[in-house]
C-alpha cells in the first residue's frame, strides 16, 4: 500500500457491519435501556387520597423505549453507512447548487431587506389584520429581538472569544432600568432606551473586572453565576424591584409623542387613519428592525477597526496579542461593554413592548437559548446567528401552530412541552454535522487583493 | 559584518536575573548585556533556561530577582537607571530616551512602551486571520490611537483612512521583504511551515521594536530558508537598526550571523563573547550538548560550520 493515509478509515466513513454483530450490539443496547428506564420510567409516582404514594407501572412505555433504541440501533448499524453516504453527497449536492447564488449576494442582501420591511403588509396582506397579529408579534417581533441579542452575543462569544453564559443579565439590566426609570421617573422610552443601553455596558464592565484573568469552564462559570445573581437580586429586592411579582404599568413607545391609543390625541387620529391595534404592532416591528440593524451595523464596522481586529486576534491568540503590546484588558472589556450594551437596548424594548416585566423573563433557561443561536448559526458570522435565531425562534412558535397533533396525541397532548428536547435534538444533529454551525467561514477584515473567505478548521473558537 | 566588540554600549543590561520554579532554579544569577545594533544569540543546550530568560524579558514571567534595563534613544548613564531603580516607577524618560525597568512592567507594557518585540518557539500566528491582518494586529496600539478609540473610525472619518491605509503599506514592505506579497490574502495558517516562521518576524518588527528577541527562529527550517532567514536578520540589524536577541540551536545561523553570544547551562552563564571566542572556549566545547570525550570531535566540527 503506497499511501498510508488514503487507507486510513476516514472520519464518516463506516465499516459494513455483519447482521450478527448489529444485533448482538443492538441487543447490548436494549439492555442498557433497560437498565436505565427502569429507574426513571417503569413507575409513576402519585398520591392517592390519604396521602399515600401509590406506584403506577408503567411496563408498555419501558417495552417501547426499549424496542426503539433496539431497532433504531439496529437499523443505524446495518443501513447507517448508505444514510450517511447520501445524507453527505445530498448536502454536497446543496452546497454545489447554492455556489452560482454567491455570486448574487449583494442582490440578496437587498431583496431580503426589502422583504424585511414588506412584512407586516405581507402579513396583513396575506392574513387578514386579525391574523397579522401572531405573525408580526410572535414571528416577527419575537425573533428580531433574538436576532439582536444573538448579534449583541456574538460580539462577546464570536469575535472575542470569551464564553459567556450570564448574557441574560444585561437583558435584565436593560429592562428594569428601563422599567424602573420610566415608571419611578416618568422618563420616555427615548430616553430610557440609551440610559438602558449604558447601564448595561457598566454591569457589562463590572463584570468583565473579575473574570479577565479566567478562561474556558472557569469563566463560563463565572458568568453563569453572574447572570443567576443579578436574577436573585430581582426577586428578592423586593422594595426597588416589586420582587417576583415583577413591574407593570411601564408606558408604552410613543411615536414622536404620540401615543398608540384610540384617544383623540392618539397616532391614529393625528394621522386621520382609523384606529386598530396594528399601529403599535406595526411601529414595535420596525422599532426592533432598526434596532437589530444598528447592532449589525455597529458590529460590520467594529470588524474592520482596530478594535474588532484585536477581539479576533485575542480569540486567536492571547499571549500573542501581549506580545504585540495590545492591552487585552481593556480589549476584553470593550468587548464585554458592547455584547451589554446591545443587551441592554434589547432589554429595553422588551420591557416597553410587554408594559411588564418580572425576573422570570431573565431565567438562565435565556442565556442558554441565546448562546445556542449564537454556536448554531457560526461564532462570529453575523448572517449564520440570524438564520440560526429564525429556526430556533421560528420553530419554537410554529409548535404552538401545531394544534392538529391533539388529534393524533389525545387533547393533553402539548407540542410546546417538547422544546427544549428538538432544540437538545438540533444542537447534536448540527455538532455532529457542522461542528462549526451553520456558516462557519470567517470574512476577513481586510483585503489587499482579492478576498477570500477562510476556512472554518483554521479560525480558533476562543479559550473562554 | 561589524567588528565591534561585545563591550560596546548595551540597549538591554540583564543583571543577577533568578528564575525559580519551586525548586527548580531555571535561570541563576545570570548577566549579560545585549549590544545596541548588533545580533546577541543566547545558546545552550536543551532545558539550559533560555526561553525562560525570554520569558522574563518580554514579561511573560516575573523574574525571583534581579534587574532588567532596556535603553531606549541614546547612551544612559548608570545614574539613571539608579534612579530609576530607586524610584517605585517602571521607567523614566530622559533627555537622551528613557530608560525601562523591565521586571517592573507587564507583558503588554514592554512591547508598547518599551518597544521589545518577541516571536515564539511555538509559532503563535493568529491562524484564523490572514497574513494581512497579522500585521495590521501588530500596530494595533498607534492605529486605535488613530481611530479615535474606534469613535473617529466608526464614522469613517478621513483621518483614519489615511493611517489604515499607512499600516497596510508598512506591512506590504514588509510582506515584499520576507517574500509573502502574493499570500497577503491567505490566512496564516495555510502556509508553510517557513513562510510562518518568517511572518512571525515580519508580525513582531510591524509594532517599530528597538529589541527584537526571537525564539529558535531557524527550527524546523530547510538549509536554503535558513540563509533566507539569515539574510533577513542581518537587514533587520543594518537596515532597520533594531537589536536582535537571539536563541539558536542551528549553529549555521548563530556563528555567521552573531556579533556576540552567550551561553548557557543549567540557568548559568558559562561562556560570553564573540563567535571566535565561543568556537575556541574549552568550557562550551565539552559543556555544550553535555558531550562524551569522543564526540567532544564532533562537537567542534559542528560549532565551526
Ligand atoms: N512555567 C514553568 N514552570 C516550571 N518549570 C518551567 C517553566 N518554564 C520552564 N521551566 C523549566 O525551566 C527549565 C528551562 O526551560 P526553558 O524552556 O527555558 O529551556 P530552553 O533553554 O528554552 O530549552 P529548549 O532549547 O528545549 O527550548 C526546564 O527545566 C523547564 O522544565
Ligand atoms: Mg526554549
Amino acid at each position: 500500500m503506497a499511501n498510508p493515509k488514503a487507507d486510513a478509515p476516514r472520519e464518516g466513513d463506516r465499516q459494513p457491519v455483519g447482521i450478527s454483530t448489529a444485533l448482538r450490539d443492538a441487543g447490548f443496547l436494549a439492555l442498557f435501556t433497560l437498565g436505565l428506564s427502569f429507574p426513571i420510567l417503569a413507575f409513576r409516582t402519585r398520591q392517592d387520597l390519604t396521602q399515600g404514594l401509590v406506584l403506577d407501572p408503567r411496563w408498555e412505555l419501558v417495552a417501547t423505549v426499549v424496542a426503539i433504541a433496539f431497532f433504531a440501533r439496529l437499523g443505524w448499524l446495518v443501513f447507517g453507512g448508505t444514510i450517511t453516504q447520501a445524507a453527505t453527497a445530498a448536502a454536497n449536492a446543496i452546497g454545489q447548487s447554492l455556489e452560482p447564488v454567491a455570486k448574487y449576494k449583494d442582490w440578496f442582501r437587498w431583496a431580503g431587506l426589502a422583504v424585511l420591511i414588506a412584512y407586516p403588509f405581507l402579513a396583513v396582506a396575506f392574513t387578514g389584520a386579525s391574523g397579522a397579529l401572531k405573525w408580526i408579534d410572535n414571528f416577527g417581533i419575537q425573533i428580531l429581538i433574538y436576532v439582536m441579542l444573538g448579534w449583541g452575543l456574538n460580539i462577546v462569544v464570536g469575535l472575542a472569544g470569551l464564553l459567556d453564559l450570564g448574557y441574560v443579565a444585561f437583558y435584565a439590566v436593560g429592562a428594569y432600568s428601563t422599567a424602573l426609570l420610566s415608571t419611578q421617573f416618568g422618563f420616555s422610552f427615548w430616553i430610557c432606551l440609551p440610559l438602558a443601553g449604558i447601564f448595561a455596558a457598566f454591569w457589562g464592565v463590572l463584570l468583565g473586572f473579575p473574570v479577565l484573568r479566567l478562561r474556558g469552564d472557569y469563566l463560563a462559570i463565572v458568568t453563569l453565576a453572574f447572570g443567576e445573581i443579578i436574577r436573585l437580586v430581582l426577586i428578592n429586592w423586593v422594595e426597588l424591584t416589586n420582587g417576583a411579582a415583577g413591574i407593570s404599568g411601564i408606558p408604552r413607545p410613543t411615536f414622536f409623542g404620540l401615543p398608540f391609543n384610540a384617544s383623540d390625541d392618539g397616532f391614529a387620529a393625528f394621522f386621520g387613519l382609523q384606529f386598530t391595534p396594528l399601529h403599535r404592532l406595526f411601529f414595535l416591528f420596525y422599532l426592533i428592525l432598526a434596532l437589530a440593524f444598528l447592532t449589525n451595523w455597529v458590529t460590520i464596522r467594529m470588524r474592520r477597526l482596530p478594535i474588532g481586529r484585536a477581539w479576533e486576534a485575542l480569540r486567536e491568540d492571547e499571549i500573542a496579542c501581549r506580545s504585540l503590546g495590545i492591552d487585552t484588558v481593556t480589549t476584553k472589556l470593550t468587548a464585554f461593554a458592547m455584547g451589554a450594551m446591545f443587551g441592554g437596548f434589547a432589554g429595553a424594548f422588551f420591557a416597553a413592548r410587554l408594559g411588564f416585566i418580572s425576573p422570570e423573563s431573565f431565567i438562565f433557561m435565556e442565556s442558554a437559548v441565546i448562546l445556542s443561536i449564537v454556536v448554531l448559526g457560526g461564532m462570529g458570522s453575523q448572517v449564520g446567528v440570524a438564520i440560526a435565531a429564525v429556526v430556533m425562534i421560528g420553530g419554537t412558535e410554529l409548535l404552538r401552530e401545531l394544534t392538529w397533533l391533539k388529534s393524533v396525541f389525545g387533547p393533553q397532548f402539548d407540542p410546546t412541552q417538547y422544546r427544549m428536547l428538538l432544540f437538545g435534538m438540533a444542537m447534536v444533529a448540527m455538532m455532529v454535522c457542522r461542528p462549526r454551525g451553520l456558516i462557519s467561514n470567517r470574512e476577513p477584515s481586510i483585503v489587499l487583493n482579492e478576498k477570500r473567505t477562510i476556512g472554518g478548521d483554521l479560525v480558533k473558537e476562543g479559550h473562554g | 559584518m561589524s567588528a565591534s566588540s561585545p563591550s560596546s554600549e548595551p540597549i538591554l543590561r540583564v543583571e543577577h536575573l533568578t528564575m525559580r520554579f519551586g525548586g527548580l532554579i531555571a535561570v541563576n544569577d545570570l548577566s549579560f548585556d545585549v549590544a545596541r545594533g548588533q545580533i546577541t544569540a543566547l545558546i545552550g543546550p536543551n532545558g539550559a533556561g533560555k526561553t525562560t530568560v525570554f520569558n522574563c524579558i518580554t514579561g511573560f514571567y516575573k523574574p525571583t530577582a534581579g534587574r532588567m534595563a532596556l535603553f531606549s534613544g541614546g547612551v544612559q548613564t548608570d545614574h539613571a537607571v539608579e534612579t530609576v531603580t530607586n524610584s517605585p516607577r517602571s521607567y523614566r524618560r530622559t533627555a537622551k530616551g528613557a530608560v525601562f525597568l523591565l521586571e517592573r512592567l507587564a507583558d503588554s507594557e514592554i512591547a508598547a512602551r518599551a518597544k521589545v518585540a518577541r516571536t515564539f518557539q511555538n509559532i503563535r500566528l493568529f491562524t484564523g486571520m490572514t497574513v494581512l491582518e497579522n500585521l495590521i494586529v501588530a500596530q494595533h496600539n498607534w492605529l486605535n490611537r488613530a481611530s479615535g478609540y474606534s469613535l473617529l473610525g466608526i464614522i469613517g472619518a478621513p483621518s483614519f483612512r489615511k493611517a489604515e491605509a499607512q499600516a497596510v503599506d508598512l506591512a506590504v514592505a514588509w510582506l515584499d521583504r520576507i517574500g509573502l506579497t502574493g499570500r497577503a490574502d491567505d490566512p496564516a495558517g495555510a502556509l508553510p511551515y517557513g513562510d510562518q516562521r518568517r511572518l512571525e518576524i515580519a508580525r513582531a518588527m510591524c509594532t517599530g521594536p528597538v529589541l527584537l528577541c526571537l525564539d529558535e527562529p531557524a527550527a524546523g527550517l530547510n538549509p536554503r530558508e535558513s540563509a533566507e532567514l539569515n539574510e533577513l536578520l542581518l537587514s533587520i540589524r543594518d537596515g532597520n537598526g533594531t537589536s536582535i536577541l537571539l536563541i539558536e540551536h542551528d549553529m549555521s545561523v548563530v556563528m555567521e550571523i552573531s556579533d556576540h553570544i552567550v551561553v548557557l547551562e543549567y540557568g548559568t552563564k558559562i561562556s560570553d563573547g564573540t563567535p571566535d571566542h565561543i568556537r575556541n572556549d574549552p568550557k562550551v566545547i565539552a559543556a555544550y550538548l553535555g558531550v562524551e570525550d569522543e564526540e567532544v570531535g564532533e562537537t567542534e566540527a559542528e560549532l565551526e560550520k
